[in-house]
């Protein structure tokens, strides 16, 4: 496939292809709102216990902090993560990794590509792991990561996860400096939408929102609510009395982590949260997550015996 | 004598991990080696992104047989002492020997270990190695347990002689060792066989990898510097980004780049920050213009283009970057111009420690001090109170939050163009010197002021929370502080009272028990304190001195006074530990520290180090080594006296009484001395008055020579210890020279 893609959604197609084409189960995105596609259940979750998984989706992130009201050429405060989680990570996962960019255009003989050192931590989830940022000409293309603990569980097989910024990929190769500007559909087609078409006014509402009106009193109530929710979920009794069956709720308890997770950001960008409240906000998000990963091992999905 | 290569091919090594990791394989290996009877001849060790190489010369083929004897117990000691000796020396009990020694029969081992092949002891080494290697942070991959820095894949480990080279076996996890590696990522990615080191070298650079970390960053140097020379231009200089770029490629590739226009008007620090910590890029300025104009970057590819795609990548990665950098300069400017209230407004929300406040009160207080140090630093209050308001503001600015180590030289950018006065605006930049060892101390007075201030805030306040350094424990960098404080003192030559500062400053702070009474009376504790000239090596000497002050001043002093004392007394004693560490560099002996330290004025450092490097100077002499001599034979006669008599003998000696010429001779040197001595000792000339002290070496030695002072004649006698007690009293306005060892 050594022709370029013309659009943004062509990359994401190419990739959901190649990804496909490697075996991996082409996911859609999570119904929620979250900072990056790690949240994913299909990720977070699966990352632990030891059975076989391999996914790839599309996943829409929100980062309130970094709206620019859509005009910085690269900020957004909406973007698409895709993310690709393989367990345990194959002997050749560069490599296979690799041949994703060449599906998407990127000519390794022409480009300079490095794998250089970042290691990635969540303190949100509780969770790390060793890798790399790739770079692509200077500029960080994925984030590539061998996970090693999630939940405070230690990662046992080693789950190898790639994450795509995607907004930021797509613009490198079609050539575009300014995120609005990209083709969003085939530029040939009958109603040619670029990225603004779509999202311009999106990012000026939600960067007015998030920075300036959003209602913090209730931000916070909200938060409140999810962590206590997440909690007594979790304290219901392993028994379902209504079916008999054995039924741990580790996902609707992770939707309110998860909830509770974009709640904190949205009081960060909202500048209420002072530099020591922060730490207290992650422990509290990560508490709930480390709560989730504790019920998930217990469940069939997370490798405990049926 | 085989040679043996060995490579640990990886992915991805951290640039910052590989010259330690290289020197640990070298040193792991030949220390297995060496230990199990192996000889080598060289060793060195080489890494890459992807591999870690070591290359060992003249090894021994194999280990010698040893032979060893071992003399055991008694034949018919009990089965237990034989049967350890047994496991001790690991052979059986048929295979002792018995032997008549000179007590009699007694069991000897012999154990007799035979050579090994190189190959099997290499294997066995190699593999510990991997398995224990001291890797800052390691991982696991797949499913595997084996942990590396990054996942492994190949292990070169051959043995080579004239004959050829010979794989060492082994299997590691399921990584077994062979005579492959491949070269460059992209460029080579095909995998071939090595014989040995020298066609492992050459055929690696035929596939596009540079061996040797020195030689990648030599390459990269030198085009870079060409490059540059070429446009007259030159690149700004940075060994550590050169290191670790070279740990980035195994091929590299200079690229010069050009930075867009519409970002030269950013200050140069910024662009040179962005540049080296978002791209790793290499700075290029016009010597002229003294601006940075240029990038200088590295490829680890060579292209068809010759890197014009990439180049081009780069520059526009960096033109985002810029983009964003100066969006916050721009904010930021905004800010600063209008007086930078927001800044200082949010730094309320900023806590600096949960008992000490927010930095917006910790500002309030380095200001108040900052003004209250001016004057004995030679700064306008008011330029040094205002310095120490804005002095932190930038913290709370765009461009710091974004780049934290620009912390202060923003704030000096920002309080230009904020207009104030140049010296409040170096404050800003200057007030956190000096931070090492070996950084500049400030000298610009306001400078001055506000880094003192800011340095004794933190001081007295962690002082006053109990939260001291304790062993090698020090999160809060207090002895960094203190060490500050003195170099700061002693560079400016700054006449300070530290003790009435901290006492001060500690009863000020204390808002619960601020009353002006209590203050008062701390301050005139601390006063009379010093006039007693305290030891601060004892924790009960304040109390001690807190009583008899209570019975002179003749009033009841308030706890909190003599608490706040006490904590200041103590943090005084801390700064002379750290004094005695300083000086101690600079070649004055931790004795001579302690018998000035005794002294009274012992809180201004400045008096103390003068009086240190005097009293070091007098002692490194003749005169001054004998004279100690003397100070303390006539020390010990006179206590032992005093003991003996049950009286102190500080009457005035009468040189009526005076019988040898010895003695007349030291009534007139002492007269002479302390003329000398007590004029000087007001002046705080401590040379004069050491160098006339020296100068009684001879009638003090003359007389010791000459005179029995244990003379039958109570009358004489007395009149010699009093003058004994005479050259003690005057040898003490000096120093305690009690202190002195040897």
């Amino acid at each position: 496939m050594a022709d370029k893609p013309r659009s943004f959604q062509e990359i994401i197609l190419r990739l959901q292809n190649y990804w496909a084409s490697k075996g991996c189960a082409i996911l859609q995105p999570y119904d929620m709102e979250v900072g990056a596609g790690t949240f994913h259940p299909a990720t977070t979750l699966r990352a632990l216990g030891s059975k076989a998984w391999a996914a790839a989706y599309v996943q829409p992130s929100r980062r309130p902090t970094d709206g620019r009201y859509g005009e910085n050429p690269n900020r957004l405060q909406h973007y698409y993560q895709y993310q690709v989680l393989i367990k345990p990570s194959p002997p050749d996962l560069q490599e296979l990794y690799l041949g994703s960019l060449a599906a998407i255009g990127i000519d390794a003989s022409l480009h300079d590509i490095r794998f250089v050192e970042d290691d990635w931590e969540s303190p949100t989830l509780g969770a790390w792991g060793l890798g790399w940022e790739v770079w692509c000409d200077g500029m960080e293309v994925s984030q590539f990561t061998y996970f090693q603990q999630v939940g405070g569980h230690d990662c046992k097989p080693v789950s190898g996860e790639l994450t795509y910024g995607l907004e930021r990929l797509a613009m490198y190769v079609l050539g575009v400096d300014h995120v609005m500007d990209m083709p969003f559909n085939d530029p040939q087609s009958p109603s040619p939408l670029l990225y603004r078409d779509v999202f311009k006014q999106t990012e000026e509402e939600y960067a007015r929102w998030n920075f300036d009106v959003a209602d913090t009193e209730i931000l916070l109530q909200h938060f409140k609510d999810a962590e206590a929710e997440c909690q007594r979920i979790l304290e219901q009794p392993a028994e379902d009395p209504k079916t008999g069956k054995r039924i741990i709720m580790a996902h609707p308890a992770y939707d309110q982590c998860i909830k509770a997770s974009h709640l904190f950001n949205l009081l960060d960008a909202r500048g209420v949260i002072s530099v020591t409240e922060r730490q207290a906000y992650i422990g509290r998000v990560r508490a709930l997550a480390k709560l989730c990963a504790d019920a998930f091992v217990q469940t069939e999905a997370g490798g405990a015996a049926a | 004598m085989p040679d043996l290569l060995i490579e640990l091919f990886s992915e991805e090594i951290p640039a910052r991990m590989q010259k330690r990791a290289a020197d640990d394989l070298k040193k792991l290996v030949t220390d297995g080696l060496v230990e199990a009877g192996l000889t080598y001849a060289g060793a060195a060790a080489f890494s890459t992104p992807r591999r870690l190489t070591l290359s060992l010369d003249g090894l021994s083929a194999e280990s010698k047989a040893t032979r060893e004897e071992r003399k055991g117990p008694k034949v018919g000691a009990p089965d237990k002492a034989v049967e350890g000796f047994l496991r001790g020396a690991g052979v059986a009990r048929e295979d002792l020997e018995v032997r008549d020694d000179k007590k009699g029969q007694v069991y000897f081992a012999i154990i007799e270990k035979p050579g090994r092949m190189a190959a099997d002891i290499i294997a066995e080494v190699l593999e510990n190695a991997i398995r224990n290697f001291p890797w800052p942070k390691s991982m696991r991959w797949g499913a595997g347990a084996l942990k590396w820095v990054r996942p492994l894949h190949s292990i070169i480990c051959i043995l080579s002689d004239e004959g050829g080279a010979q794989v060492v076996p082994m299997d590691i996890d399921g990584i077994t060792s062979g005579d492959i590696t491949r070269g460059h990522r992209f460029l080579a990615p095909d995998s071939f066989n090595v014989t040995g080191f020298d066609d492992y070298e050459a055929k690696l650079k035929r596939a596009n990898v540079i061996l040797r970390a020195d030689e990648r960053a030599e390459t990269i140097w030198h085009e870079a510097t060409n490059q540059a020379f070429a446009l007259g231009l030159e690149v700004v200089e940075d060994r550590g980004l050169l290191a670790e770029v070279a740990g980035l490629v195994e091929w590299p590739v200079v690229l010069l780049g050009k930075i867009d226009d519409d970002f030269l008007g950013l200050p140069p620090e910024v662009l040179q920050t962005s540049m080296k910590e978002h791209q790793k890029f290499f700075s290029v300025r016009n010597p002229k213009s003294n601006r940075i104009e240029r990038f200088v970057t590295v490829a680890n590819m060579e292209t068809a283009d010759n890197g014009a795609t990439i180049l081009a990548g780069n520059q526009k990665v960096l033109s985002a970057r810029l983009a964003d950098a100066k969006f916050f300069w721009e904010n930021d400017l905004r800010v600063a111009k209008a007086g930078m209230e927001p800044w200082l407004d949010s730094l309320s929300n900023v806590t600096f420690h949960n008992k000490l406040g927010s930095q917006k009160e910790r500002i309030e207080r380095i200001a108040a001090l900052a003004r209250e140090i001016a004057p004995s630093v030679g700064a306008d209050p008011d330029l040094a109170e205002q310095a120490a308001r804005v002095a932190k503001a930038d913290l709370s600015s765009e461009m710091v939050f974004e780049f934290p180590e620009l912390q202060g030289l923003m704030g000096r950018y920002y309080a230009t163009e904020a207009g104030l006065d140049a010296s409040v605006a170096a404050a800003c930049q200057e007030h956190y010197s000096p931070l090492g060892p070996s950084d500049d101390v400030p000298t610009a007075p306001v400078s001055v002021a506000v880094a003192l201030a800011d340095k004794i805030d933190t001081l007295t306040g962690f002082w006053a929370i109990d939260e001291k350094p304790t062993g090698s424990k020090d999160p809060f960098a207090l002895r960094r502080a203190a060490l500050g404080v003195i170099r700061l003192i002693w560079q400016n030559e700054l006449s300070i009272e530290l003790l009435t500062l901290f006492t001060h400053k500690i009863s000020l702070d204390d808002i619960s028990r601020s009353a002006s009474e209590a203050l008062s009376n701390a301050l005139e504790l601390s006063d009379f304190l010093k006039n007693k000239g305290f030891d601060a090596d004892s924790d009960n000497i304040v109390a001690k001195h807190f009583k008899d002050w209570i019975l002179l001043s003749g009033e009841e002093a308030s706890e909190s006074a003599w608490e706040n004392v006490a904590t200041s007394v103590d943090l005084l004693s801390f700064f002379h530990d750290r004094l005695k560490v300083f000086l101690k560099d600079k070649g004055i002996r931790h004795d001579i520290i302690d018998a000035c330290i005794a002294m009274p004025g012992n809180d201004d450092l400045t008096l103390l180090v003068k009086r240190a490097e005097a009293l070091a100077t007098t002692l490194a002499t003749d005169d001054g080594e004998n004279l100690i001599q003397g100070f303390k034979r006539a020390n010990n006669i006179l206590t032992q006296a005093e003991e003996k008599d049950g009286v102190e003998y500080s009457y005035g000696a009468d040189i009526k009484f005076a019988e040898d010429d010895a003695e007349k001779a030291l009534f007139s040197a002492l007269d002479a001395a302390d003329a000398k001595i007590a004029p000087a000792m007001k002046n705080e000339d401590f040379s004069t008055a050491m160098t006339a002290m020296a100068a009684l070496r001879g009638p003090i030695d003359a007389f010791f020579t000459d005179v029995q002072v244990n003379a039958d004649s109570e009358i004489l006698r007395r009149n010699r210890l009093n003058l004994l007690s005479r050259i003690r009293n005057i040898c003490l306005t000096v120093a305690d020279l009690n202190k002195i060892e040897g």
